[in-house]
C-alpha cells in the first residue's frame, strides 16, 4: 500500500468511523447512567430519513438535521418511559424501537415520496457540503504533513468535526462535571444517590435524551452528510458496532474514539480491497465484517482486559420496596 | 397473595397489550391514508380464505413456532436469547450439508439426518455465547447479537466459497437432491383431489413443530432438568442452594433454546427452497422474541402468538400486492407488540391491579357489612 492509497483508505475511515462514534457516545451516556440500550440502530435509522425527508422537502440541510435528531428525541423518549418511568426491560425496549425504525421509516418513505422506500436525492444546499480548512491549499506541497493535513484532516462535513469534538467533551461532561459525577454514581448505584436527594429519573431521562440528541445527528450525518438521501436500512447494522465498540472502549470516551477508528478502519479496508491479500495468506472480505464482532466477543470474555459495564445497567430503579 | 386472578395475568393483560398495539397499527394506516378495515379484510381473505392462503400462513407459523418457542425456553432460565436469528442461520448451514453431502434415496431416511444437523448446528452456535455468560460473565445479550453477525458472515463466506457451484453467480447453494424433498401439504392431502393447498409452501415440519410444543411443555414442567431451569430462572440464589449448577442450566437451556431455532431451517430451507440462499431466516429468530413474549413462554400461548403472526405475515404480503401498503407494516405491527407486551407491559398491568385490588377491598368491605346488618 503506498502512501496515496494509505492516505485515501484513513481518510474514509474517518468517514467511516464518524457514525460510529456519534452512536457510540450515545450509548455511553445512556449506558453509564444505567440504560442499557441496544435501540442505537433504530434511532440512527428514524434520523437517518426523517433529516434526508425534511431535507428533501425544505431544500435545508439544517432544517433536516432538526428533524433527525426531533425523530430520534421521540424513540429515545419512548425508551426512556418504557425502561425508566413504567420499570419494562430495556432490552426488549430496545429490540422494539429498532423494529419500529425498520418498519415505519420504509412505510412513510413509501407513502410520502414513492419511490420504494427511498428520499430523493439530495444535492446543493439540502446536503452538508466539505469544509476546507485554512491553509490546506498552500500547506497541500509540504511533504507527508501537507498531504495528511489537506486530505485528512481537512475536508470533512462539519458533523464529522462535531463528532470527534465530542470525544472531549464527553469526558469533560461526565469526569469533570458534577452532573457527569452523579451521571455515572446513578449507573453504579442509583439507591445512593436518591438517597442525596438527587432525582434518578430526572438523571436517567436527561441521559437518554443526550443519547437520542447524538444518535440524531448520527444518523442525519448518514443520510444528509456521508450519502445524499435515505435508503431502507440504510444504518446497515452500524447501531451495533458502535455497541460492540462501546463494550471494546470499555465505556470510556477516548477509548471509544479509538474502537470507532479501528471498526471504521476495518470498514474502509472492506470496502477498498475485497479480499486482503497479504502474500502468505488471503483474508476474505467476511472476516473483515465480522472481526469487529469478534473482537468483542473476546473483549467481553475478558480474555483481552476484561469489561466491566456499569454495575446498574439493565436494573429498573424501584425506590420503595 | 397475588394481585390479580390468573386467568388475568395470563388472558387479559396479553389480550389489552396486544389490543393497543393493533389499534396504534390501526391508526399508522389511518396516517397513510389508507382504510384499516379494508386492510384487515384483506389480510384476512390473503391468509385465510384459501388453502392456499392457509399454506402460507401455517409455513410463516411453522418457523415462528421454532424460533418462539427458543425463545421461551431461555426466558424460562432468564437468559435472553436474541441470536435465534444466527442460531436458524446456521441451522440452514447444517441442514445444506446434509441435504447436499450425500444423495438421498427417500426423504425418510434424510429428514431425521437434516434434523439433527440443524439442532446441532444451531446448538453449537449457541454454545458459545452460554459457556462465556456462565463462566466469564459476558453479557449473553450482547454475546448473541454479535453472533448474529457473525454467523451472517460465516453464511455469506461458506455461500460464496464453498458451497456456490462453479459457473454461478448468485451466492447460492446447488439444489438438493430430490430425495431430500420434504411432502408439502399438497402432497399430504392429495387423497382429497390434490386442489388443497396448491403451490403453498406448508410442508410436514408443521407437524414437527406442533410436536415440538408439546415436548417443550413436558420438558419445562413434568422433568426434573424442566424443574431446574425454571427454578434457576426465579431465583438463582435459590437454586443454588438447593444444588443446581448455574454454569449447567445457563449452557443446557441455551443448548436447547438454540437447536430449537436451528430446526427451524428444516421448514425454509429444506422444505420451502431446498437449497440454501443468503438471508434465508427473514427475521424470523427476531418475531421469535414478540411469539415469545405474547405467548407469555408457554407452549401453548407459543402455538397462538406464532399462529397471529402467521397470519400477519401472509396478510402483510397480500396487503402489499393488492393495497398500496408495503409489507413492512407488519414489522411496525410486530414492533408494537413487543414494546406493548414486552417492554411497556407494566403501563396496562399497573392499573388494571389496582382495578382488582379496588374491586376485592370493595368486596370484603361488602361481606363485612352484612354479619353486622343480620346482627341487627
Amino acid at each position: 500500500m503506498d502512501f496515496p492509497t494509505l492516505l485515501q483508505v484513513l481518510d474514509s475511515t474517518v468517514r467511516l468511523a464518524t457514525p460510529l462514534l456519534l452512536a457510540c457516545l450515545a450509548g455511553l451516556f445512556s449506558e453509564r447512567a444505567g440504560i442499557f440500550d441496544i435501540g442505537l440502530e433504530g434511532k440512527m435509522l428514524a434520523s437517518a430519513f426523517f433529516s434526508a425527508a425534511i431535507a428533501a422537502m425544505t431544500g435545508s440541510v439544517w432544517l433536516g438535521l432538526l428533524a433527525g435528531i426531533a425523530a430520534s428525541l421521540v424513540l429515545a423518549g419512548i425508551h426512556g418511559l418504557a425502561s425508566i418511568t413504567f420499570r419494562g426491560n430495556q432490552l426488549i425496549s430496545g429490540v422494539a424501537i429498532n423494529f419500529l425504525a425498520s418498519g415505519l421509516t420504509v412505510l412513510i418513505a413509501q407513502d410520502w415520496f414513492r419511490q420504494g422506500g427511498r428520499t430523493p436525492a439530495l444535492s446543493g444546499g439540502a446536503r452538508f457540503g466539505n469544509i476546507t480548512l485554512p491553509f490546506s491549499g498552500p500547506l497541500a506541497d509540504v511533504p507527508i504533513l501537507g498531504p495528511i493535513y489537506a486530505q485528512l484532516v481537512s475536508g470533512h462535513s462539519i458533523l464529522v468535526y462535531v463528532a470527534f469534538l465530542a470525544v472531549p467533551v464527553t469526558w469533560w461532561i461526565l469526569f469533570r462535571t458534577r452532573f457527569g459525577l452523579r451521571l455515572r454514581a446513578v449507573g453504579e448505584n442509583p439507591a445512593a444517590v436518591d438517597t442525596a436527594g438527587i432525582s434518578v429519573v430526572r438523571l436517567r431521562f436527561t441521559a437518554v435524551f443526550i443519547c437520542g440528541l447524538l444518535c440524531g445527528i448520527a444518523g442525519a450525518y448518514l443520510a444528509i452528510a456521508l450519502q445524499g438521501g435515505f435508503a431502507r436500512e440504510m444504518s446497515a447494522g452500524r447501531g451495533y458496532i458502535a455497541l460492540a465498540a462501546l463494550i471494546f472502549a470499555k465505556w470510556r470516551p477516548w477509548y471509544a474514539m479509538g474502537a470507532c477508528l479501528l471498526f471504521g478502519f476495518l470498514q474502509a479496508v472492506g470496502i477498498r480491497y475485497q479480499n486482503l491479500d497479504l502474500g502468505l495468506i488471503t483474508i476474505p472480505v467476511q472476516v473483515m465484517d465480522a472481526l469487529p464482532y469478534i473482537l468483542t466477543v473476546v473483549i467481553l470474555a475478558g480474555f483481552v482486559g476484561r469489561a466491566i459495564p456499569p454495575r446498574a445497567g439493565g436494573e429498573p430503579y424501584v425506590k420503595e420496596r | 397473595m397475588d394481585t390479580m386472578p390468573r386467568w388475568a395475568d395470563v388472558a387479559l393483560i396479553p389480550l389489552l397489550n396486544l389490543l393497543i398495539a393493533f389499534v396504534l397499527s390501526g391508526l399508522v394506516i389511518l396516517a397513510i391514508g389508507e382504510n384499516p378495515i379494508e386492510a384487515v379484510e384483506t389480510m384476512i381473505t390473503g391468509a385465510l380464505g384459501s388453502t392456499y392462503g392457509w399454506g402460507y400462513t401455517l409455513y410463516y407459523t411453522t418457523n415462528f413456532l421454532f424460533t418462539g418457542l427458543a425463545v421461551s425456553v431461555a426466558f424460562h432460565a432468564r437468559l435472553f436469547n436474541i441470536g435465534g436469528e444466527g442460531q436458524a442461520t446456521l441451522g440452514g448451514l447444517g441442514v445444506a450439508l446434509a441435504c447436499l453431502s450425500v444423495n438421498w434415496p427417500h426423504w425418510l431416511v434424510a429428514l431425521p439426518v437434516a434434523l439433527t444437523a440443524a439442532a446441532l448446528f444451531g446448538a453449537a452456535w449457541a454454545l458459545i455465547p452460554a459457556y462465556f455468560q456462565a463462566k466469564r460473565g459476558s453479557h449473553i445479550v450482547i454475546t448473541t447479537i454479535m453472533f448474529n453477525f457473525i454467523g451472517a458472515a460465516l453464511l455469506n463466506y461458506m455461500l460464496v466459497n464453498v458451497l456456490k457451484p462453479a459457473g454461478q453467480m448468485e451466492p447460492a447453494s446447488g439444489n438438493f437432491p430430490p430425495g431430500a424433498s420434504l411432502p408439502t401439504f399438497q402432497d399430504i392431502f392429495a387423497f382429497t383431489g390434490g386442489t388443497l393447498f396448491r403451490g403453498a409452501p406448508a410442508n410436514i415440519t408443521f407437524f414437527i413443530g406442533v410436536a415440538a410444543c408439546f415436548l417443550v411443555w413436558w420438558l419445562i414442567w413434568h422433568t426434573r432438568l424442566g424443574y431446574a431451569i425454571r427454578s434457576f430462572g426465579q431465583s438463582e440464589p435459590a437454586a443454588v442452594y438447593a444444588g443446581i449448577s448455574p454454569v449447567k442450566i445457563t449452557v443446557i437451556a441455551m443448548l436447547i433454546s438454540g437447536a430449537l431455532a436451528g430446526a427451524m431451517a428444516i421448514n425454509n430451507v429444506m422444505g420451502e427452497a431446498e437449497r440454501l440462499v443468503l438471508n434465508s431466516v427473514e427475521g424470523a429468530g427476531f418475531i421469535g422474541i414478540a411469539v415469545a413474549l405474547m405467548g407469555r413462554s408457554h407452549p401453548f400461548g407459543v402455538f397462538l402468538a406464532a399462529l397471529l403472526f402467521g397470519f400477519l405475515y401472509q396478510g402483510g404480503a397480500e396487503l402489499s400486492l393488492w393495497t398500496s401498503i408495503p409489507r413492512e407494516l407488519v414489522i411496525v405491527v410486530q414492533a408494537l407488540v413487543i414494546l406493548f407486551t414486552g417492554a411497556l407491559d407494566n403501563m396496562v398491568r399497573m392499573p388494571v391491579e389496582r382495578m382488582f385490588i379496588a374491586a376485592r377491598l370493595a368486596r370484603a368491605e361488602a361481606k363485612r357489612a352484612k354479619p353486622a346488618e343480620a346482627a341487627e
